[in-house]
Parts: C-alpha cells; sequence; structure tokens
C-alpha cells in the first residue's frame, strides 16, 4: 500500500489546522453559511436532511485495516455507529456534528486519511478495480498510476474550481471492473505492437442526467506522458466547460458540444507545449511509486489445495459462497475474497464498526492487514490464502458478512435517496431492502444468476441506474414516488446505456416489476445465458409484453 | 478593498477606466478587451502605461501577440467559483511570457490567494481589514504542493529527489 511520506503527511496535517480555524470562524460567527459553504465542501462536508455528512476518501479503494479501525472508531465516537460505503470506493458517516469535524479530521490524519475533495467541483476520488494487484489478469497494478493521480489532482492550483466535479478511473485489466467508460476520464491500459504500456484514454462518460459513454480520444498514449495529457485535457475543460448551467458543466456535455474529433485537436494542440516539461514521469517515478505497491510477502503454495477442495465437498454453504464470493488470484494457492455488504433486508454499502472492527482483525489475519472497496459498495480481502478461506467463512458468517450473492440479484447498487439526501425525489434504500428480502431463497438467487441491479433517488444517478442491467430511478409525480424501471445498462468494456421499458411503476409495484423482468428472462434464456446477454439477443419486447399484459 | 502586490499593501496607482470614459494623459489606466480593440492606435500613441482587463470569458490567448503593449493584465473571478481565469495566468505566465502584473479582481477569497499565486497572479483586490496579515496566513497556511507551475516554488517531487 502506498504511505505517507514527510511531505505527504505535512499537507494532510495543514490542511487540518486550516479547516480547524475556519470551523472555529464559522461558529465564532466570523463566516455566514454563506461564506462557510465553499470552505467546508472542500474537506469533504456536506450539510444533508438531518444534518452533517462527512464523506472521507479512501483512496483508490484501498484501506489498511488500522485505517479500517479509526474509521470503526470515528462511527462509534462521532456518529451513530456505522458508516456507508459509496460507489466512489468513499465511505460516508450520515449523522456529524460541525464542531467535532476538526478533530475528527485530525483523527483520520493520524491514519493518514482526510476527506479533501470528496465534494466540490474539482477531481474527486480515483477509482479502479477492487482486485488492483490481486487479478491474475492484469498487465500492470492499476494503483501505482492512481497514486501519481492523486497526487497530481490534490489541491492542484489550477484546477480547484472546475465547471464541475470531476471523476477519473483506471482499469489494467481487458475485463473492466472500474466502469472507465462511464467516467469524465477513463483510462484503459493496453499493450503496442512494441511491447510497451500505455493508455487509452477516454473523456465525456458520466452519468446523471444526460448520460454519456466514454469516447476515444487517443489511443495510446506512453505513460511517461500520464499526467501532461491529463493536465492538457483539465486545461481544455477548465476554459471551455459550460459554467452557465449547472447541469451541462460536465466535460461529457462540452466533449458532445464540441464533438470528438474537435476536442480531441485541442487537446492534442494544448498537450504539444506541454508533454515535453516539468510534468513528464521519469521511469524512477513510476517505479519509486510502484515499489510501495509491491506484492505482499506470499508463501510459496501449491495452485491444489487438497483441504479447501474438501470442505467445498463437505459443505455446501461455503460451496456456495465460494462459488459467488471467491475470485481467482495470480498467486498460486491464494484467493480474493469478496465481503458482501448486501445482507437480505440491509442498506446496500452500510456497516456498523463491529464489523469494521471484525474485518480488520480478519484482513489482519488473513489477507496482510489490506481490505479493498469496491465501486459495487462491497469490500474485498485481496490476498487470502486458499486454505484459510473456510475459517474466514466461518468468522464471516456470524457477522452478517458472507451472504454469498456478490454479482447476483441482491447485490444492488444504491444511493441514499429520501431517507439521507436533500436532492431525493424518491426513497431508494427501502427499494433496495423489498427486492433482497423478495430474493432471499438462495437456489432462486443462483438460478437467475449474474445480474446488476442499480437504484439512484434521483435523476442526478448516483446509483448509476443508466448502466444497471436492471435500472431504478426514484422519481416524483404529484407527491407520489414512482420509479422509472431501464434494461440493459452494463458499465463494463462492453458499456451501454439502459433504455426505459414503459410507464414507471408505483413504490408498491416496482419491486413485482423487478420479478416479472426476471422471471421472463428466466423463461426465455438460453442455456448459460446471463441476463444482459439474453436482453442484447431479444431486445426489450418480450419484458415489456410481461410487464403490461393487454 | 485592498490592494496586495507581491504581498505587500500598495496604493493603486491604476485607474480602471470605463469604455466611455475620456483617455486622461500620462496616466496608468485599465481598458476592456472591447476598448482595446476600438481604440488600439490612441492607446498605444498615448504612452503612459497601460493595462488590460479581461472577463472571465475572455481568454489571454486573443492578446497573447499584443502583451508588449501592456505592463498590466487584470483578470476577472466573476464569482470565486469560476476557476477559468486560474489557466489564463498560467498561459499568461509559462506561454506568453508576461513579466507584468497579473492582478486578480472579483469575487476573490482569501482561501483561494495561495492558488492564484501558484498560477501566476501577484496582484490581488481583496476585501479584508487586516490584509497583509491575511495574505501572510493564505499563503502559508499550506506549504508543500505536488504540482509542477511556474512559480518557481518547489514541487514535492523535487524535494523527494533533493532528499534522495
Ligand atoms: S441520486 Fe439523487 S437521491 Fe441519490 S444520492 Fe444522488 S442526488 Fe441524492
Amino acid at each position: 500500500m502506498y504511505r505517507y511520506d514527510e511531505f505527504d503527511r505535512r499537507l494532510v496535517d495543514e490542511r487540518v489546522e486550516q479547516f480547524r480555524r475556519q470551523v472555529k470562524r464559522r461558529l465564532d460567527g466570523e463566516l455566514s453559511e454563506d461564506q462557510f459553504k465553499p470552505l467546508r465542501l472542500l474537506n469533504g462536508l456536506y450539510l444533508q436532511l438531518h444534518a452533517y455528512m462527512l464523506r472521507i476518501a479512501i483512496p483508490y479503494g484501498c484501506l489498511s485495516a488500522i485505517q479500517l479501525r479509526k474509521l470503526a472508531h470515528i462511527g462509534r465516537r462521532y456518529d451513530k455507529g456505522y458508516g456507508h460505503f459509496t460507489t466512489r470506493q468513499n465511505l460516508q458517516f450520515h449523522w456529524i456534528k460541525l464542531e467535532e469535524t476538526p478533530d475528527i479530521l485530525a483523527e483520520l490524519a493520524e491514519v493518514e486519511m482526510h476527506g479533501i475533495q470528496t465534494s466540490g467541483n474539482s477531481f474527486r476520488n480515483t477509482t479502479t478495480d477492487q482486485y488492483a494487484g490481486a487479478a491474475a489478469d492484469e498487465l500492470e497494478d492499476p494503483r501505482s498510476y492512481c497514486e501519481i493521480i492523486r497526487q497530481w489532482s490534490t489541491l492542484h492550483p489550477e484546477f480547484s474550481f472546475l465547471p464541475r466535479k470531476f471523476k477519473i478511473a483506471v482499469t489494467t485489466t481487458p475485463h473492466d471492473r472500474a466502469a472507465v467508460k462511464v467516467h469524465d476520464i477513463g483510462l484503459r491500459m493496453l499493450r503496442n505492437e512494441a511491447g510497451e504500456n500505455g493508455f487509452e484514454v477516454m473523456v465525456g462518460g458520466g452519468l446523471g442526467r444526460t448520460p454519456f459513454v466514454g469516447k476515444v480520444i487517443r489511443d495510446f498514449l506512453p505513460k511517461q506522458h500520464l499526467l501532461s495529457y491529463l493536465e492538457a485535457i483539465l486545461r481544455v475543460y477548465n476554459q471551455l466547460g459550460r459554467r452557465d448551467n449547472l447541469f451541462k458543466a460536465r466535460i461529457k456535455i462540452l466533449v458532445q458540444q464540441t464533438g470528438t474529433e474537435k476536442f480531441a485537436k485541442l487537446v492534442e494542440e494544448e498537450w504539444e507545449q506541454i508533454k515535453d516539461g516539468a510534468l513528464q514521469l521519469p521511469r524512477e517515478e513510476i517505479e519509486r511509486i510502484a515499489s510501495y505497491f509491491a506484492p505482499p510477502s506470499y508463501e510459496e503454495l501449491d495452485a491444489q489445495v487438497p483441504e479447501f477442495e474438501a470442505k467445498i465437498a463437505e459443505n455446501p454453504d461455503f460451496q456456495t459462497w465460494v462459488k459467488t464470493n471467491v475470485f481467482p488470484h495470480k498467486q498460486p494457492g491464494y484467493a480474493i475474497a469478496n465481503l458482501s455488504l448486501k445482507p437480505v433486508g440491509g442498506t446496500p454499502g452500510d456497516m456498523s464498526s463491529e464489523q469494521m472492527d471484525a474485518v480488520a482483525d480478519l484482513a489482519d489475519l488473513y489477507s496482510f492487514g489490506e481490505i479493498r472497496v469496491s465501486h459495487r459498495q462491497n469490500l474485498v480481502l485481496p490476498y487470502v490464502k486458499r486454505a484459510d478461506l473456510y475459517s474466514l467463512w466461518e468468522q464471516l458468517s456470524p457477522l452478517g458478512l458472507a451472504t454469498p450473492n456478490i454479482g447476483l440479484t441482491s447485490d444492488i447498487i444504491c444511493c441514499p435517496g429520501l431517507d439521507y439526501c436533500g436532492l431525493a425525489t424518491a426513497r431508494s434504500i427501502p427499494i433496495a431492502e423489498e427486492i433482497s428480502e423478495r430474493f432471499d431463497d438462495l437456489d432462486r438467487l443462483h438460478e437467475i444468476g449474474e445480474v446488476e441491479i442499480k437504484i439512484s433517488g434521483c435523476i442526478n444517478a448516483c446509483g448509476h441506474h443508466h448502466v444497471g442491467h436492471i435500472g431504478i430511478l426514484g422519481l416524483d409525480k404529484a407527491g407520489e414516488e414512482f420509479y422509472q424501471l431501464t434494461l440493459g445498462g452494463a458499465a463494463d468494456e462492453d458499456a451501454s446505456l439502459g433504455k426505459v421499458v414503459g410507464p414507471g411503476f408505483s413504490g408498491d409495484e416496482i419491486v413485482d416489476a423487478v420479478e416479472t423482468v426476471l422471471d421472463t428472462y428466466v423463461s426465455i434464456r438460453d442455456e448459460g445465458e446471463r441476463f444482459i446477454e439474453t436482453f442484447r439477443r431479444v431486445g426489450m419486447a418480450p419484458f415489456k409484453e410481461g410487464l403490461y399484459p393487454k | 478593498m485592498a490592494l496586495i502586490v507581491e504581498g505587500k499593501l500598495v496604493e493603486d496607482r491604476w485607474i480602471a477606466l470605463g469604455d466611455e470614459a475620456p483617455l486622461p494623459g500620462g496616466d496608468p489606466i485599465i481598458v476592456s478587451l472591447a476598448r482595446w480593440r476600438t481604440e488600439r492606435d490612441e492607446l498605444v500613441g498615448r504612452g503612459g502605461p497601460l493595462g488590460i482587463r479581461l472577463h472571465s470569458d475572455e481568454s489571454p490567448a486573443q492578446i497573447a501577440d499584443d502583451l508588449k503593449h501592456f505592463e498590466l493584465v487584470a483578470l476577472e473571478f466573476p464569482a470565486f467559483r469560476d476557476g477559468r481565469a486560474y489557466s489564463y495566468a498560467r498561459l499568461l505566465r509559462e506561454r506568453y511570457g508576461f513579466g507584468g502584473e497579473v492582478r486578480a479582481v472579483g469575487d476573490v477569497l482569501l482561501e483561494q490567494l495561495l492558488f492564484m499565486h501558484r498560477c501566476g497572479f501577484n496582484a490581488f483586490e481583496i476585501s479584508s481589514e487586516h490584509p497583509v496579515d491575511d495574505w501572510v496566513t493564505a499563503t502559508s497556511e499550506i506549504g508543500v504542493w505536488y504540482q509542477p507551475t511556474g512559480d518557481g516554488r518547489e514541487t514535492i517531487m523535487a524535494m523527494r529527489r533533493a532528499r534522495g
């Protein structure tokens, strides 16, 4: 994992003291809420429906056991004993007191964490594959590049007041688990004919009220130019992005209105001027950062682990969990274990302080003290010996963290919605809870197989509903919540936007509608076909017939 | 309104000239881009110190070839959220090599002074009762930075290299 050196630490410590003074001025009445708002937003502090919400950055989803314990402590001491993991691989606390925030940030700084740029119109947390460093199919560990981007994008003097927030995602595998095509900038590592690694650069993807899949503006960017190229994109956007209308301010609108080719040309022209300047990344610098992400000290193990195979054979529950929640590892004898934060009837992404402490201990025991957060709001232990999986599973079960549903119907991405969020037009959490209750039968869940349901409580689409295989958008019609259903979205390398299936459903009907869609799929699918594949083969018609019988 | 130039509180010797106002003799004046365009010859011929004020939708690229005529470029922040002028300032300094005064005017928050200074602004119109103290606080609260800009401050990467 990356560790702060004295410079990183100094920056975060100074930032905490700066914010402490600002909070004091606010509490003393020297600053009005209007004047204070931009300052608190620069530190991740939002004012929501019932209380302040503090969003804490988890850089590219990597957490140490020590950090997770600190989050547990903060949840207990300053909140109601739990936190909420977001689709940006961050963590939010929803019940925070303003006067305590400086102390919280100081405590976070002790473990190299902060809330800088988790809100406001600047760079947000750069995200990546939750299996980084462990996935068998990665070209390189994406975390080095995420860390390089993190440093460059932290308190950037030129780009701290962009037209709108800005999100970057990086993937280095052919199968994209980081949804790079629906980011302001998506970076996908490829190898060219000369055998060198570089990045395909996509811009202008994003969700919200006008969703777009990102457009490729450069097929291959040599690694040493990563930062200068990003700076060129941002400089074009900072000058030309729309500032007259909040809803048209994201880079996707600029790219769309300018045209991809012309936009690419503007970027290339800017880049020509700066590419050989101070932002060039010397190979030694890339290697220096990469050394922080060196593999942990694996044991030399056999790929075959008889005691693990035996446990699978004798315990069907364990077998089920392994089937959905365990992912192959690049190191023989090791596995990646997913911890589901989607228990039946629970709030997707919520985690109690007790669970956090327990997972921190398990990470120390079984995963070199490392934990990952996925954009699908689950946790990952990235380095578990296959021989330890059974004990891990046994300990996760009583914690409620062994639900065997990763990638299945009840593994729902869901935004906070009307239960917390001031912008919401409908509730989203109760819908997610109801779906997971409806599909609580494991046999049925596994029978249906892989499907991604994503729920947003308003058109801002924080729950990524456009790119759910099944998307649900909560709206308000004359004071009544109603839900629009979309089908066929995907966020991976075959990214596509879902289409609205027809008239919306009331809160009482929407879960039935989801069930109808899934039943229809099961009745018409070909052998071994996933939901999204069936949808792409047959289109909307059969689902429509099921949903709106004549 | 107080004016800080190079970290010091100074009297503003420049006159912000309205587009209709008659040209004064040799006094330092700041004109709009529109006026520069229509009265270029008179302004150059006048002989006195000349500055130009650019709105946030007026890129200095439009005056890149004229910069030799100006001792001052004022970049406007119509609202603190409008961050275009950060890029403009860097272009002025780093691309066009402008060596005169680059002044931040408009909605300039104390918390933004360091960012502005890093981008190449060296003059700031701020509303403050203790402008010098505020300037010192604003530019010393954070003392390390990752990004290389034209301001010459040593970046973290350079400090790491020096440390070995
Ligand atoms: S999608 Fe809407 S309701 Fe949900 S968190 Fe975002 S803004 Fe709030």
